[in-house]
């Protein structure tokens, strides 16, 4: 059924609304626009004297003309080691090659030599993680000096550090899913493993180095004195070693051998969806800015979100009288059949279980899932804990948790506490997680979290008899108020790869559309629930 | 009229005389050699036969195949085209022999014409005025030079059974008379089999106005005259109808002198007079003088066409059918005026060199008659006239005329080959041309402004790159991105120069180019690329050439990005044994100079023998081992200076 819209474009509240949405989209292109420039101008200036292309340029002559390129963590690392680490020195995306969707990890030699910093490794991992879930074949621009020495504690030894890319590209490369190393640069030390663990490696001469140590180290440890080019350089590692397989002559010569060798991969997407005509829908997406209320705590029906993602607008709400604070249904997003879950208002046991039930549903019938998560919580009190809001709320989790058709998280709101659990949050491992820049992530509000704590704090000075004064709680409380304003910002979250990256809303459509086309080169597998707490 | 005849000939005569035939309902068989199974004329005709070799002298040569084509498939007649066996009277008589029709003029006819010296004796006697000459039998080179001296110079020597400029030449100075003789000779004797020459007065400021003319046998009416002035080295490359500066009386005299020529042989058919008229103070009605006359359809009868809006093959076909003359010389009537644009595979800078190619693209514009033998993913071979095309317009005055010409140059569509389509256009809008100051000397003389190579723009060159990134269509996704869009890059070549050309892709209807510092928007709109409003060039890609058809087409050459040579990054200047092995061979020594891949030692291992090639040009600077000696893998055998 087509979903109709209430809202008024020439209305004050719209008006409102749009340069409150594009205020703070502004500053996330701020941050975004700093972190593609790299390493700044002169470190820019000094890798294309040397011949090289820029990471970008690298990146877009890889792709197919014209392919989208749909980025993920554009602004990783920002603000962290006194934004030393823009982008986290380090391009991931997928893109188009040969028409097929292949991700894309380009280091940032502009960046501290390509070094990795800890968001650099978790950016890495999580493109890989990517990978791995939608079967997309893996293109390393290697140009990196491995392992960023100052930080070593936080990228070498842990699980998820420096060693899992190439644990990583073993059980890829096992699973079928090509790795394909491109060696730009220097790949020194634990960095030589990309392109030794890669299907195929291709090395620029005169230009890439692989070696478990470099020049300066070989000299210390044995005395001998070789150039790197003769260490470790691609007439070496092609003619000699064979650790790589083809010699290219500059950095175009090697993105068309890789261009190449993806052309000679012999894949195809598996039979997944049944796809219909793509069609616009009837309410233009860029008036998400004026129909989605600047301020978190303003209720609206995300039916007016709804209608401006999805095909012609249709929307085949699920169980639309029961548990109406989330909306379910079926829907189209450019031809691929999709069940959304949005919020709609806070989550109360009827609708836990209508969100557990569509989510079985989905399941079943192999429909990708897309949920627009606008939450501040489970509806809190004693008649809702003791009608068993947490067993409900389980339900919900369980069967986000388990399921196995692709799921995709949009942040359009706020996303917190429980509630975040329920709607397929970062650690239910949704496929990709999108957010908007209004959006806000964290436990629960800075002002009840403040408010929690001043309870606390009064009845602990009450107790002793004291006294606390109004201005006295105010001054106590606003520290934790600016704190949890300040992380729970959609920056400060990107930052940290608790995402996937902020976008524009009004390209929501289009990222929702490439994330499912993303997600369909993998098969979709039968689901097994676990055990729903009845 | 005839049921079925044949076509004794190929390309565009071929086609257009089908074209006729299937008009009046008359059957068409087409002949054709190995090379032409799958040419247009074959496509075209109603049934067609294999007569031989790529070698005109196996095919298109051979009247005894001919004839028999068309007994077999029961052709009443044959139509020959021009060339080949059009003008052979034997063949005629073959054909007259064989109890066919020939649609042309008789061999007598033919042969009184076919020998330049005898034609113009004849001419001569019938009262049509000819250019002082010698046409003697006396083919002595010493005699002949004593004629040309007594002639005075310029001369021009001409083969007698010549045609179409071969075995022609002109001579300037009498010390360069014996040269040019001999080889008008070997020419002549190559191209018709007779080296039979003769020499005559080379006229000043010289234009060739022809007169078409056609005749049932005893009577002939004329169609007016055609100017063929613009000419390179005696090929017509312009012709139009009628002559500019033509006056009533003028036309008229050489109207009837024509006609006086045809009935002086009672000929039969379509044929063409040819004059040499000079030039020098306009036309004049005693400056024409006869130089020969075509006993055949001409290549550039189209323009007679257009003015008089006659088919002349369709009178061919009634004349030899036994038909009288379709109108009197009074109901003829001429209006407008037509030029034909010949478009020839030629490379025009490199002195007109004869190209080749497939035409991997081949249209022509709306409003003019493009006669073509070829179709898009035809072949031009190097066996036959590299003709394309005639391009045949027709306006009320010659200005119009002339102006449609230019336009429809400028919108032809050919890519494959090297054409002479720039060039042809610069005739077209060449400033004395149009003013009608029209002589056979006027392409000589402004060669180097005619040849002018147009730059492409920056507008074109997007037109290429887009055409390389396969760009024109794209996904409703093209150029998603996030925070901003990606820089692609493509290398063209253009004339051996290559530059960069980048583009940023907005969205499916827009693209950001920029090329050698010049920024470009393009847009999707109105069902069509356009930037700043004009739409881009039609452009066309094959393989890794791609043309875009602007100013007579833009040839880039689209480097492949995997064609690299990186053989070169090892040290060069060592030659190093590849395996174990004895060294069989050694073929240099100290001093010498190599070029790469040339042979520097074999080594004989694992029972081959490995020949070891030089990787680069050089010197060599030590051989390090000698024959017979047994060498591990890796020896360094051979050493060149460095670099």
């Amino acid at each position: 059924m087509k979903l109709m819209s209430k809202a008024l474009p020439s209305s004050q509240a719209f008006q409102d609304n749009q340069a409150a949405h594009l205020e703070a989209l502004a500053i996330v292109a701020e941050a975004a626009n700093v972190a593609r420039v790299g390493g700044g101008e002169r470190a820019r200036a000094r890798h294309e004297a040397r011949g090289k292309m820029l990471p970008r340029e690298r990146v877009a002559n890889l792709l197919d003309p014209g392919s989208p390129f749909l980025e993920v963590g554009a602004t990783a690392a920002q603000g962290l080691y006194d934004n030393a680490a823009p982008c986290a020195g380090v391009i991931a995306g997928i893109g188009r090659v040969s028409g097929q969707e292949v991700m894309v990890v380009c280091n940032d030699a502009t960046v501290k030599g390509g070094t990795y910093y800890p968001m650099t490794v978790k950016k890495h991992l999580r493109a890989q993680e990517i990978a791995e879930e939608n079967h997309l074949p893996c293109i390393y621009l290697v140009d990196s000096g491995g392992a960023n020495l100052p930080n070593q504690d936080e990228v070498f030894p842990d699980k998820d550090h420096f060693g899992r890319i190439f644990y990583n590209q073993a059980r890829m490369s096992a699973k079928g899913i090509a790795q394909i190393a491109v060696v730009m640069g220097s790949c020194t030390a634990g960095g030589a493993y990309v392109p030794a663990m890669s299907d195929v490696t291709i090395i620029v001469k005169q230009q890439g180095t692989i070696f478990l140590a470099g020049p300066p180290l070989v000299k210390a440890a044995t005395g001998e004195v070789v150039s790197a080019e003769d260490l470790g350089g691609g007439d070496v590692h092609t003619r000699l070693s064979g650790v790589a397989d083809y010699l290219a002559e500059d950095d175009g010569h090697a993105l068309a051998l890789a261009r190449r060798a993806v052309s000679h991969l012999n894949r195809q997407k598996p039979a997944t969806v049944r796809w219909e005509t793509p069609e616009e829908p009837a309410y233009d997406p860029a008036e998400l800015l004026g129909v989605v209320p600047a301020d978190l705590r303003t209720p609206y029906d995300i039916r007016e979100v709804i209608m401006r993602l999805v095909d012609g607008s249709r929307f085949d709400e699920f169980k639309p009288r029961f548990g109406e604070t989330l909306v379910t249904g079926f829907a189209h997003l450019k031809g691929c059949p999709i069940g959304i879950i949005a919020n709609n208002g806070v989550l109360f046991s009827e609708a836990a279980q209508k969100g557990a039930h569509f989510v079985e549903l989905c399941s079943q019938r192999k429909i990708p899932l897309v949920f627009l998560q606008n939450i501040t919580g489970f509806m809190v009190g004693r008649k809702y804990e003791s009608e068993g809001i947490a067993r409900h709320g389980a339900k919900l989790v369980t069967a986000v948790a388990t399921t196995n058709v692709p799921k995709i998280t949009m942040l359009v709101g706020g996303s917190f506490g429980a509630g975040n659990y329920g709607m397929a949050g970062r650690a239910y491992s949704p496929r990709f997680l999108w957010t908007w820049p209004n959006s806000r992530i964290s436990v629960m509000g800075g002002a009840q979290a403040a408010g929690v704590l001043a309870t606390v704090k009064r009845d602990s000075i009450e107790r002793g008899g004291g006294t606390w004064s109004p201005e006295d709680e105010a001054a106590f409380k606003q520290p934790t108020i600016d704190m949890f304003e300040e992380q729970s910002h959609p920056l400060y979250a990107s930052a940290r790869l608790w995402d996937d990256g902020i976008i524009d809303p009004r390209k929501s459509r289009d990222v929702l559309a490439l994330s499912l086309s993303a997600a369909l080169n993998a098969p979709i597998a039968e689901t097994q629930f676990g055990v729903f707490r009845m | 009229m005839f049921e079925k005849i044949l076509i004794a000939n190929r390309g565009e005569i071929a086609c257009r005389i089908i074209e006729t035939a299937r008009r009046l309902g008359v059957s068409t068989v087409a002949v054709y050699s190995d090379v032409d199974a799958g040419a247009k004329h074959v496509a075209l005709a109603d049934e067609a036969c294999h007569i031989g070799g790529a070698a005109p002298a196996d095919s298109y040569l051979r009247g005894d195949r001919i004839i028999g084509a068309a007994r077999a498939t029961g052709a009443q007649a044959i139509h020959p085209g021009y060339g080949f066996l059009s003008e052979n009277p034997e063949f005629v008589e073959a054909v007259v022999a064989a109890g066919l029709a020939f649609i042309g003029p008789s061999a007598d006819a033919i042969r009184k014409m076919g020998l330049k010296d005898a034609a113009k004796a004849l001419m001569q006697e019938a009262g049509v005025p000819v250019v002082p000459g010698y046409q003697g039998a006396l083919q002595e080179p010493a005699h002949l030079a004593q004629q040309a001296d007594a002639i005075g110079y310029p001369v021009l020597i001409k083969a007698v059974a010549g045609g179409g400029g071969k075995g022609m030449r002109r001579v300037e100075r009498p010390q360069d008379f014996a040269a040019a003789l001999s080889s008008a000779q070997n020419e002549a004797k190559t191209a018709f089999g007779n080296d039979v020459v003769l020499i005559e007065k080379f006229v000043q400021h010289p234009r060739h106005i022809e007169v078409q003319v056609f005749g049932d046998g005893t009577r002939a009416v004329h169609l007016f005259e055609r100017d063929c002035s613009l000419q390179r080295r005696h090929q017509k490359v312009i012709e139009e109808a009628p002559a500019p500066g033509m006056s009533e009386e003028m036309r008229a005299a050489m109207g009837t002198a024509a006609v006086c020529a045809a009935e002086a042989i009672n000929y039969s058919g379509a044929g063409t007079v040819e004059f040499i008229v000079d030039g020098s103070e306009g036309l004049s009605q005693d400056r024409f003088w006869f130089m020969e006359m075509n006993t055949r359809l001409q290549v550039e009868h189209p323009v007679t066409e257009l003015i008089t809006g006659i088919d002349l093959v369709e009178w061919q076909l009634r004349v030899a059918a036994g038909e009288p003359l379709p109108q009197s010389q009074d109901d003829l009537l001429m209006s407008g005026h037509a030029f034909e644009a010949r478009l020839y595979a030629e490379d025009v800078p490199k002195g007109f060199l004869p190209a080749t190619g497939q035409l991997s693209h081949l249209r022509f514009p709306d409003g003019c008659r493009a006669d073509s033998g070829v179709r898009t993913g035809d072949e031009i071979s190097p066996w036959y006239d590299p003709m394309i095309a005639k391009l045949i317009v027709h306006g009320e005055t010659r200005q119009a005329a002339l102006q449609k010409l230019s336009q429809a140059l400028q919108r032809v569509e050919v890519a494959g080959t090297t054409t002479n389509l720039s060039f042809l256009g610069a005739l077209a809008r060449h400033s004395g041309f149009a003013a009608g100051e029209v002589d056979t000397d006027l392409i000589a003389r402004d060669l180097n402004s005619l040849v002018i190579t147009h730059r492409p723009t920056a507008v074109h060159k997007v037109a290429a790159a887009m055409t390389a990134l396969d760009l024109f269509e794209l996904s409703q996704d093209a150029g998603f991105n996030l925070w901003g869009p990606l820089r692609q890059s493509v290398t063209l070549v253009w004339q051996g120069q290559p530059f960069l050309a980048e583009v940023r892709v907005l969205s499916q209807t827009e693209q950001l180019w920029q090329v050698e510092a010049q920024e470009l928007s393009v847009h999707f709109k109105n069902q069509r690329w356009e930037c700043a409003g004009q739409a881009l060039p039609v452009t066309h890609k094959a393989d890794d050439k791609i043309t875009v058809f602007a100013e007579y087409g833009y040839v880039f050459d689209l480097p492949d990005p995997l064609a690299r040579d990186v053989e070169n990054a090892a040290d060069t200047a060592v030659i190093q044994a590849p395996m174990p092995g004895l060294v069989r061979g050694l073929f240099v020594e100290v001093g010498d100079t190599v070029a790469e891949g040339d042979r520097l030692a074999v080594l004989e291992a694992m029972k081959m023998e490995h020949a070891l090639l030089s990787a680069r040009d050089g010197t060599v600077a030590e051989v390090l081992v000698s024959e017979g000696e047994q060498v591990e893998a890796g020896a360094a055998l051979v050493r060149l200076e460095d670099d």
